[in-house]
């Protein structure tokens, strides 16, 4: 009897083995399909030139414009959602009470906004750039990018919130401070780590979307100068360069995902640094 | 010794959804002494002390009727200033809540909040606040560090610090002594008896030792039901309810 329980156990513990491998596994094989099949294309003139003309057909060039395009992108949509989300989670859980009806809607509608595909945000873009009269641009990816990655913060920051402890908010309730003030001079303080950590993740799903700038940001070789003007993504000039049928522009491409890649790694490498500075008030 | 009545309770009910809380409760609570309510686990205790400064508005489904009052004046009235209601009172909890903030700033923020912002000002008065509960000594080379690097007992003189901070009247105490060691707990206790002389305190305990060392006034609940309230002595020597005569000597109480 005790003999076919430890087997039982031990099924589900190589299960559950098997199925952390798969993830870390994929992870990891991605990360080094894109090391081996860029870094021998990546060189300097990659990283600081714009392409001139003929690049996507093998000729001279780099793909400035793209990360340029995309840092501006990622940065301005997730402090654009930034500045939606905070305000909504706080309202949801410092304004609104635990059992009430209007909360349990508002997240409803958040996972089901979260569940939508990107390509569908990036129609829905393309429909309100031509109701507000402009054309594909920074400003109309920017506002799709924000819609896209909202729903992704929202529900991260919520989850967040939701931790504080009760008592926590009493004791400041207590003291005779607003519902303002407690939320921005003491549960602000308190989530901050977990907030920045919902945020960079919005940033990192954000800068590498595809479908969702396909018809809103346009592209161009030229640098981002407007908000007005079409801008290059590097999920867009990978996605481009993939699609010729040219090697040496593919393995680019792959340069081009790397770059992406890096800059994704960077930012959430020195999140967890930097995160250990502000961690140091948090109650546990 | 009848002292005038800091907050006066009249026919007190509170209702969780379906559930009768607190049933009825009229009690008297006098000025600059402490009163202790004592009684066993879930008859309602808490709740009475979160009425005072109305932290039960933030409680779900919850209903209440009868009223309280706090200087004479009725607090669940829609005219009532909430936050100056709160500010009149210092709350202690079971475990000392700690703000995510340095000491200096965990004792500055009540009167920040309020609109002090001289800073010489708000020097002056964490140091007097951390020395009136004795923590002074042994912060003040490190009023800038984290206040959750301290230990639990000097969080919870940290929190009475806090509190007094604010220059209450009243020093609500719900359990303040239940996370601590028998030392710290013994310094909280002796700055309760000091601060009886300026401050109303209300204490929530189920120790009754420690309501026999401290209380001036004693409130017994049990199941929502005020049994029975009266000066300390009179209520621990000759208590009038068979209720109270059994918890007062440790046995099970039998319902009537």
């Amino acid at each position: 009897m005790i003999k076919r329980r430890k087997l039982v156990e031990l099924f589900f513990v190589s299960l559950m083995k098997v199925a952390t491998f798969i993830v870390v596994g994929s992870l990891f094989y991605i990360i080094i399909t894109i090391f081996i099949k860029g870094l021998p294309a990546i060189n300097l003139a990659m990283l600081i030139q714009t392409p001139k003309g003929g690049y996507y057909l093998g000729k001279e060039g780099g793909i400035l414009n793209a990360i340029l395009g995309s840092l501006l992108l990622g940065i301005s949509s997730s402090l654009l959602a930034l500045m939606i989300s905070l305000p909504i989670v706080f309202y949801l859980n410092i304004y609104l009470k635990k059992a009430s009806r209007f909360a349990l809607i508002i997240r409803f509608s958040f996972d089901v906004l979260f569940g939508i595909p990107s390509i569908v945000y990036g129609a829905f873009g393309f429909t309100l750039m031509m109701f507000m009269g402009i054309q594909a641009s920074l400003l109309a990816a920017i506002i799709t990018v924000a819609l896209l990655i909202l729903p992704i913060m929202t529900r991260s920051m919520d989850e967040i919130l939701k931790t504080v402890p009760f008592e926590l908010k009493e004791i400041s309730y207590a003291l005779g401070a607003t519902k303002l003030e407690t939320s921005l001079k003491v549960i602000l303080r308190q989530t901050f780590p977990g907030i920045l950590t919902a945020f960079l993740i919005s940033f990192g799903r954000g800068i590498s979307d595809a479908a969702s700038v396909l018809f809103t940001a346009g592209f161009t070789d030229l640098l981002p100068y407007s908000l007005f003007k079409p801008v290059a993504t590097l999920p867009l000039a990978i996605f481009f360069q993939l699609a010729t049928p040219f090697p040496e522009v593919q393995q680019r491409g792959y340069a081009a995902a790397l770059v992406l890649t890096i800059i994704i790694l960077i930012v959430s490498i020195g999140s967890r640094i930097s995160l250990k500075k502000f961690t140091r008030q948090v109650l546990k | 010794m009848e002292a005038k009545s800091h907050i006066k309770v009249r026919n007190l009910n509170v209702y969780y959804g379906s559930a009768h809380i607190l049933k009825d409760i009229t009690i008297d609570i006098p000025e600059k002494k402490i009163t202790a309510i004592i009684g066993p686990s879930g008859c309602g205790k808490t709740t009475l002390l979160k009425c005072f400064n109305r932290l039960i508005d933030l409680q779900d489904n919850v209903m209440l009727t009868g009223q309280v009052f706090v200087d004479d004046t009725d607090i669940f009235d829609n005219s009532t200033e909430v936050i100056q209601l709160r500010k009149k009172m210092g709350l202690l909890f079971q475990k000392p809540q700690i703000l995510p903030m340095s000491i200096y700033d965990n004792v500055a923020y009540g009167p920040r909040i309020h609109g002090l912002k001289n800073n010489k000002k708000l020097s002056e008065i964490v140091q007097h606040y951390l020395q009136e509960v004795s923590l002074w000594e042994e912060v003040k080379d490190r009023l800038h560090d984290s206040a959750a690097r301290l230990s639990v007992g000097q969080q919870q003189r940290l929190c009475l610090a806090r509190g007094l901070a604010n220059e209450p009247e009243i020093v609500l105490g719900d359990e303040p002594t239940y996370a601590l060691d028998p030392i710290s707990a013994e310094k909280i206790e002796k700055k309760f008896l000091e601060l009886r002389k300026n401050y109303t305190i209300v204490l929530v305990t189920h120790i009754l030792r420690q309501a026999k060392r401290l209380a001036d006034y004693v409130v017994f609940l049990y199941l929502g039901n005020l049994i029975e309230q009266g000066p300390a002595e009179e209520v621990f020597s000759n208590p009038r309810d068979s209720k109270t005569q059994s918890y007062l000597s440790g046995q099970f109480i039998t319902s009537a």
